[in-house]
């Protein structure tokens, strides 16, 4: 017990900040892009979609390796675009937090525009035809009756790409590296103590790992699930 | 008031094709499920487009293929109820009537104030379309779409999915509710009772075409084509044979009858409603010496195949070529059983429908 007031003690709180700052940024972008994907995939025609689905789910199915192997080949500032963000806006990718950002938006995007897509599809036409015939816009139709009625799916998709980005291994060392206090994650860190053999402090994350984890899913549903209520329970 | 539809669409298995012109202020569309005549509606909001064609409404042009003229939906001042309202689930009532209101958010308030008044919904406002019952709901959508002042109201097979009771009920409000809407209403249905109260024009669309149209208590008297008879709720229909201008046999139910009115040339077919036989007995049964008579040429001879007993009334099934039907309302089928079943169905020669 001692032991472990000393490490909690000495702890270095940075992984804990850098997961949630990259999580919660990850997230915000997915959010957006997502949406915004699911609409321009709905509105496809059926060629169009199956190919631009295959695509934009492509990094959840890959082993994260894979994406950041991608990543690296493109952000790399030995490449034309890693070197083009460089050169004209000063942007570094590799080894820095945008990495951990970019590496955490792409690998948790997907789930993001998969549910919102999902629930959108899930959506009855009239609604959209209503609004029409009421001389809604197309864009206030999209943002004041197709995302608040595709809610749920919405929020859970949320809350999966919020996790998954909170977590992601992979693509993050391969792109980001594990530089403490800059881009070292809580999964990185728990990877890093385990290869030390220090249990103690991986098990420390694992806990903080888990405890944040249940209270986004369970503050998530409560809020959802009060807005919710047109939805009738089983 | 005037409205002017002429498109054509190719359809999975037909092609509609569907054209008519009414000054009517209710217009009613009737035909069977998947007749075309809630593309029909569509095309004429503007949220299904017709191969060509044109729409005109009020003076103004929705839809015009040659001219490349294509408003959007929400350019047409077109206000569309759906079958199942269509409300959006996560605004409230004031904010689903507010929905595709422009001005001021003062102009706006009023706007929703007046509707929630003139449709009864006071106290309804902050509350969800799923806390409000059918009927509500119902005058929510209408008070939506009354909001927006269109030019014409489509009406999409409003009552189908209603249980009877609450059918008439909301029949009901929703004729009084539109009592004083100057515009025009077309309503689409495949119920020959809510087209008949409802609309002043009829128009019966089979098949993606239309069949007959013109004012709907004459179509009902005069259908003319077999589908529009069916289609108002005719029950029997036996192939023609026209002798003469005064004489047609009936095949399918052996018979020959004769008229005082002429008979159309067009006439392929013959149609008369369950409800309209007149019970005749014969030997000692007789009212009068006159109607002993063994078999008369324009008489069909009774003979039970099965019947049916339904609240209010009774249905008799005769077996003939194909099977004749004859409703009896129940007050005089209580009157048949005491008497016993008669020996032949006499046709009303008014009732008579002469069809193509």
């Amino acid at each position: 017990m001692e032991e472990i007031t000393q490490i909690l003690k000495d702890l270095d709180w940075s992984p804990l900040y850098i997961s949630l700052k990259t999580g919660v940024v990850a997230t915000f972008i997915s959010f957006f892009l997502g949406i915004f994907a699911a609409r321009k995939v709905v509105k496809a025609t059926p060629g169009k979609k199956a190919v631009i689905d295959g695509i934009l789910t492509l990094p959840m199915v890959l082993p994260p390796t894979v994406a950041g192997f991608f990543l690296l080949l493109l952000f790399s500032r030995r490449r034309p675009l890693g070197e083009f963000l460089f050169d004209e806006f000063g942007f570094k990718v590799v080894q820095t937090w945008l990495g951990c950002v970019i590496a955490a938006t792409v690998i948790a995007f997907p789930l993001m525009y998969r549910n919102a897509r999902a629930a959108m599809e899930q959506i009855d036409m009239n609604l959209v035809y209503a609004g029409r015939t009421l001389g809604m816009s197309d864009t206030k139709i999209f943002w004041k009756i197709i995302v608040p009625t595709a809610g749920p799916g919405i929020a859970s998709g949320t809350i999966l790409t919020f996790a998954r980005a909170l977590g992601e291994y992979g693509a993050t060392s391969m792109l980001a590296g594990n530089i403490p206090g800059k881009t070292g994650t809580i999964s990185q860190k728990i990877a890093m103590v385990i290869q030390d053999g220090d249990y103690l402090t991986a098990g420390i994350w694992v806990a903080i790992v888990m405890v944040i984890a249940f209270l986004v899913i369970f503050l998530m549903n409560l809020i959802s699930g009060n807005r919710m209520k047109h939805i009738g329970r089983w | 008031m005037a409205v002017t539809v002429e498109i054509r669409r190719k359809l999975d298995n037909f092609l509609l094709d569907i054209s008519f012109h009414s000054d009517s202020r209710r217009i009613g569309i009737l035909g069977a499920s998947g007749c075309g005549k809630s593309m029909t509606l569509k095309s004429i909001a503007g949220i299904a487009l017709p191969d060509e064609g044109r729409i005109k409404v009020e003076g103004r042009t929705l839809f015009d293929k040659d001219q490349k003229i294509n408003l959007k939906p929400q350019k047409r001042n077109v206000g569309y109820l759906f079958q199942n309202y269509a409300l959006f689930p996560t605004m409230t009532v004031e904010k689903n009537i507010a929905a595709g209101l422009k001005g001021s958010k003062q102009e706006k308030e009023e706007r929703v104030r007046e509707m929630a008044r003139k449709f009864r919904l006071q106290g309804l406002e902050k509350r969800l379309p799923g806390q409000l019952s059918g009927g509500q709901q119902q005058r929510v959508a209408l008070a939506r779409i009354m909001a927006y002042e269109p030019d014409v109201i489509l009406l999409d097979e409003p009552f189908s999915a209603l249980d009877m009771y609450l059918k008439d009920q909301l029949q009901r409000e929703l004729t009084e509710m539109l009592a004083d809407y100057e515009g025009t209403v077309i309503m689409v249905s495949h119920n020959r009772d809510e087209v008949y109260r409802f609309s002043e024009e009829l128009l019966v669309i089979d098949q993606g075409k239309v069949a007959v149209s013109g004012e709907t208590k004459e179509i009902f008297r005069d259908p003319v084509s077999r589908e529009a008879a069916l289609l108002t709720g005719c029950k029997n229909f036996s192939k023609a044979r026209r002798i003469d201008e005064h004489t047609v046999e009936a095949e399918d139910w052996g018979v020959i009858l004769t008229t005082e009115r002429k008979i159309p040339e067009y006439t392929k077919y013959i149609g008369y409603r369950a409800h309209d036989f007149i019970p005749v007995w014969s030997g000692s049964r007789a009212e009068t010496p006159d109607s002993i008579v063994e078999s008369r040429p324009g008489m069909l001879k009774f003979d039970l195949e099965s019947s049916a007993e339904l609240p209010f009334e009774k249905n008799y099934y005769i077996r003939a070529k194909t099977t004749v039907c004859w409703f009896v309302q129940r007050e005089k089928a209580y009157q048949l059983e005491e008497r016993g079943m008669p020996d032949h169905l006499a046709f009303d020669e008014e009732k008579l429908l002469f069809l193509k």
